[in-house]
């Protein structure tokens, strides 16, 4: 199995399924159904070769494994190369888990252009794998801006009614965020010569580039995490987003943020990172603080677990900047937890909405009647994403928060209020979507979960508590690559101290 | 370095088009009625034949017609593009021709006769070869545009074309007098030397002349501020004629640019480094902010043209052998892009008559999901989304300007790009989100469709493919370099 080159199949095996699906020709219903199952088939197979990457990892090794390298443009030193370490290791299967769960949850509840739905989540798995395998700064951009085209189409095609304005919003966005990435990428590439992920993050990049490279950087990363102020794509993006399109938008695209900023600027940028650390946690702080406040007088659930979304970003954009391992790795495992949790509260969301066809939170009440298993799942992930100890939320919390202490507790005091808001704005909205008395005549006849609703909450409750009862399991193989990471930022350090 | 006037191997090409295009003129003459069906696939092949043998022929370089006439990588990378591009223009114009009853057969004849001055054009070694080649293509341009004589807005857009076109000849000539008068020599190679030499006394009158010469090029090529006929020439024209001005002609001025200022001129490179800096600037800008008012479709590809070129300028503006590299896989690319989307624009046809309006192509995809999925590849690709080719394009010039140390004109024309993104979105969105107008006329003509999908395979394989392209060019861009 080692000889095989597991992440090229693992990144271009959903675009064959696409291919696939483009072709299926015949009966409306035929098509249908042919698309769903390809989809399922290839998504499905996806996510178990992702797993085979989980068990051929070495946990010890610090390094890229399963490294694959091919010419691309030789002219330019530029490769297609790939490979995965502690730090990208474990967004592979998230992505490819998501997609699954995306199509198995629009199994019933997507019925117009069915084939086209498929063949842009299929898209969008091969992309966002892509990305996360890519060790070279192009093949990444690549990877990273063509995320933006499935997307956009899935926005503007199965939204809601102000998804053009949506759409529109979210591309532009993005995109001018990371042509500044570019412009990065080209100005590093002219000054080291190369391209390539792994021989960068020990190159040296003089101090005085570096703060531009990393503003650079930062105008695409912040813009992807969000970041607050530049969130206000997000909240838009997700409410006129259909439900799958919003458990990959929150569960994986929300993450290349903080991803980007762990692979790219920390190592690559580490004198500037450090000059910069104070800003980003001023800015995660504001994100943490405002825009939990915001969360909490929305009226429309999806915007709420937008907003909670910016808030939990903010973690992830702190424990990125945190100068020691809990801090970085808190904010992987949060980057996990966020993927898992958020995406399971947008799916909880899009089964009432399926049924209702109304996000407001007003107009729901009392669901816990008609909906058992519904408020059980609920209540989990409510759980979760406050941060209950025994779930994940409550790891990559903990840790984030315990790893910036070390250096400032004011830092740790805000971010620790983000948990305290959040579990205010959370409980109540369950409060006013589950319990009380049922009022409207269409929730008495409301049905509770479909079997494809269940399978797709059961693999998320599951990771949800196995990564928060067992966390280790995780973070062990994080460890040698977060070592590595703290350990370039550092020798770059010394360097340039002992070169004054 | 001069070879005997009776040595035609370089032009070989050239010869046989030549020949070429006058028997198809006897054989039209004497069809009359039907001439145009049997001209017009003669003519795509006899261009493709051509651009076949260029690619296989030798490619060092060599001189005829008393040094006037160079053929060398450079030429031939661009020959061959040129001649695949006007194939593929007059391919699509046939049905056009038709339904609109001009169907002459002049119209393939007069595209072919353009392609022979466009490959003078690119061929030419000294400011004589430059104007005939020039004139040859501008020529056969004029009468195209003003093809459809029945209608206002194609005489319109003849006249303006022929006007614009005559006062900027005006220029380049003047500019050539100038350049002349004050070095002594038309000969690009004498040029070069002379500009060199850091001892030979040069009058800065030469200098003016430059200038000129480089406004009568950008006229051509519709960047601002010489821009302002691409609109309505683009709108005016038939739809074919646009197809075809849009494309290889602008590749050969922008081969005609590369070739004046990076040979003879290259020794002023800080001279006319600073007008191609503003014109790439303007341009970019101007395209991408005129272009979000657009409802014609072909107007709207005139503004994405005028952009188009200024992103290719940054390329030259850094004055590097790796900037005219970028150049010329973003022109060849730029082409395949062009000739994909008028392709498109030609398939809106509905009762029979031909529409323009970019609110037609509403819920295209519901309807021919085919066209809809190339036009959106199209598309995005303009918009320089990676994997498609447009991004290529891009990232090779930007990378170009950026290791030049213009790093500021990338970030210009990065953003503009991100503004001009809205556009090409705006047809996407109007393709596959909006509710359904009435469809588009059934079925698709098969060149229009081979055409419109060929350019968006090639544009969605560029991804694997960019190394053949790129070494192409970049055997071509060291070709006028020394």
């Amino acid at each position: 199995m080692s000889d095989w080159p597991l992440l090229s199949l693992v990144t271009f095996l959903p675009l064959l399924g696409a291919a696939i699906i483009l072709v299926i020709r015949g009966d409306n219903d035929v098509v249908i159904r042919n698309a769903r199952s390809v989809a399922l088939w290839t998504s499905g197979v996806t996510f178990l070769l992702s797993l085979f990457l989980i068990a051929g990892f070495d946990p010890d090794q610090p390094g890229f494994q399963f490294v694959e390298r091919a010419d691309w443009m030789p002219g330019l030193g530029i490769q297609y190369h790939m490979g995965i370490d502690g730090i990208s290791l474990w967004f592979v299967p998230l992505s490819a888990l998501l997609t699954i769960l995306c199509v198995v949850s629009s199994w019933y509840s997507v019925e117009h252009r069915v084939k086209e739905y498929m063949v842009a989540f299929l898209v969008m798995d091969s992309l966002m794998i892509g990305v996360f395998c890519a060790l070279d700064m192009v093949l990444f951009y690549v990877f990273f801006e063509a995320i933006l085209i499935p997307m956009y189409l899935i926005i503007g095609i199965w939204g809601g009614p102000r998804r053009i304005y949506a759409s529109f919003k979210f591309f532009l966005y993005t995109l001018a965020g990371s042509v500044l990435f570019l412009i990065a990428v080209l100005a590093i590439y002219l000054n080291t010569g190369t391209t390539d992920i792994a021989v960068l993050q020990t190159a040296q990049i003089p101090e005085s580039l570096q703060y531009w490279l990393w503003l650079a950087m930062f105008a695409s990363f912040a813009v992807k995490v969000p970041m607050w102020p530049f969130h206000t794509w997000l909240p838009d993006a997700h409410v006129e987003a259909p439900t799958g399109g919003s458990v990959l938008l929150a569960g994986v695209l929300l993450k290349l943020g903080g991803y980007g900023f762990l692979r790219f600027s920390v190592p690559m940028l580490p004198e500037a990172s450090e000059y910069f650390t104070p800003f980003i946690f001023t800015l995660s702080a504001v994100a943490v603080v405002y825009t939990s406040l915001v969360a909490l007088v929305q009226q429309d659930m999806k915007k709420l677990i937008a907003y909670s979304s910016v808030a939990h970003m903010g973690l992830v954009t702190i424990g990125c900047f945190t100068p020691n391992a809990l801090g970085i790795q808190g904010s992987i495992v949060q980057m996990l937890s966020h993927g898992v949790v958020s995406a399971a509260l947008f799916m909880v969301v899009g089964v009432v909405y399926d049924r209702i066809h109304s996000r407001e939170i007003s107009r729901y009440g009392g669901l816990a009647e008609r909906m058992p298993v519904y408020a059980v799942i609920f209540l989990f992930f409510t759980m979760a994403s406050i941060g209950l100890p025994g779930t994940s939320g409550f790891i990559g919390e903990i840790m984030v928060i315990a790893g910036v202490f070390q250096m400032n507790s004011w830092v740790a005091a805000l971010a620790a209020t983000g948990m305290i808001l959040g579990a205010g704005y959370m409980l109540w909205l369950y409060r006013r979507v589950v319990f009380g008395k049922i009022t409207r005549d269409d929730l008495k006849s409301i049905k509770d979960l479909r079997w494809n609703e269940m399978v797709a909450f059961a693999p998320l409750v599951f990771l949800a508590i196995w990564l928060g009862i067992y966390p280790s399991f995780f973070t062990r193989p994080m460890e040698p690559a977060v070592a590595q990471l703290l350990q370039q930022a550092q020798t770059v350090d010394t360097a340039a101290v002992a070169g004054e | 370095m001069t070879t005997p006037l009776l040595d035609l191997t370089p032009a070989l090409p050239e010869l046989l088009l030549l020949i070429a295009g006058l028997i198809f003129l006897v054989v039209g003459v004497f069809r009359e009625h039907d001439g145009v069906r049997l001209i017009s696939p003669l003519s795509a092949m006899a261009l493709l034949i051509v651009a076949a043998i260029v690619l296989a022929s030798d490619k060092t370089a060599a001189d005829t017609f008393g040094g006037h006439f160079r053929m060398d990588a450079f030429a031939a990378y661009l020959k061959v593009l040129i001649f695949v591009g006007v194939a593929g223009a007059i391919l699509v114009a046939q049905n056009y021709l038709e339904d609109e009853r001009i169907a002459r057969f002049e119209f393939p004849l007069l595209g072919l006769f353009g392609a022979l001055g466009m490959s003078m054009m690119v061929s030419s070694n000294s400011f004589l070869g430059l104007y005939m080649g020039l004139e040859l293509q501008s020529l056969a341009v004029y009468v195209l545009a003003a093809s459809h004589r029945d209608t206002l807005r194609s005489t319109e857009a003849g006249l303006k074309y022929f006007v614009l076109g005559a006062l900027a000849s005006g220029l380049l000539l003047y500019g050539i007098s100038l350049v002349y008068g004050f070095t002594g020599t038309v000969m690009f190679d004498q040029l070069g030397d002379l500009l060199r030499d850091e001892n030979a006394f040069l009058s800065k009158g030469a200098l003016v002349g430059l200038v000129f010469i480089a406004a009568g090029i950008c006229f051509k090529l519709g960047v601002v501020p010489f821009h302002m006929w691409t609109p309505d020439v683009y709108e005016g024209a038939p739809t074919p004629v646009s197809a075809y001005i849009a494309s290889a002609p602008k590749l050969a001025a922008m081969g005609l640019l590369l070739r004046v200022l990076i040979d003879p001129f290259g020794a002023w490179v800080d001279q006319w480094q600073q007008i191609i800096v503003f014109v790439s600037v303007a341009s970019m800008l101007l395209g991408a902010f005129a272009a979000i008012m657009q409802t014609n479709f072909k107007r709207l590809m005139a503004y994405s043209g005028i952009a188009n070129i200024g992103y290719a300028l940054v390329g030259l503006a850094a004055g590097t052998q790796q900037g005219v590299n970028g150049v010329l896989v973003f022109m060849a690319i730029y082409m395949v892009m062009t000739l994909g989307t008028f392709a498109c624009i030609l398939a809106m046809r509905r009762a029979g008559t031909y529409v323009e309006e970019i609110d037609q192509l509403a819920g295209l995809s519901r309807r021919q999901p085919m066209l809809a999925s190339i036009l959106t590849i199209l598309m995005f690709s303009l918009a320089g989304i990676p994997p498609l080719a447009g991004f290529f394009g891009k990232f090779y010039v930007f990378k170009a300007a950026v290791d030049a140390g213009f790093v500021s004109l990338a970030v210009i024309g990065l953003l503009s790009s991100v503004v001009g993104a809205f556009y090409y979105l705006r047809i996407v969105k109007l393709v596959w989100f909006d509710q359904p107008a009435e469809p588009f006329d059934l079925p698709l003509r098969p060149s229009i469709g081979a055409v419109a999908g060929v350019s968006a395979i090639l544009l969605v394989v560029a991804v694997l493919a960019i190394n053949p392209l790129f070494a192409s060019a970049e055997a071509a861009a060291s070709a006028i370099f020394r």
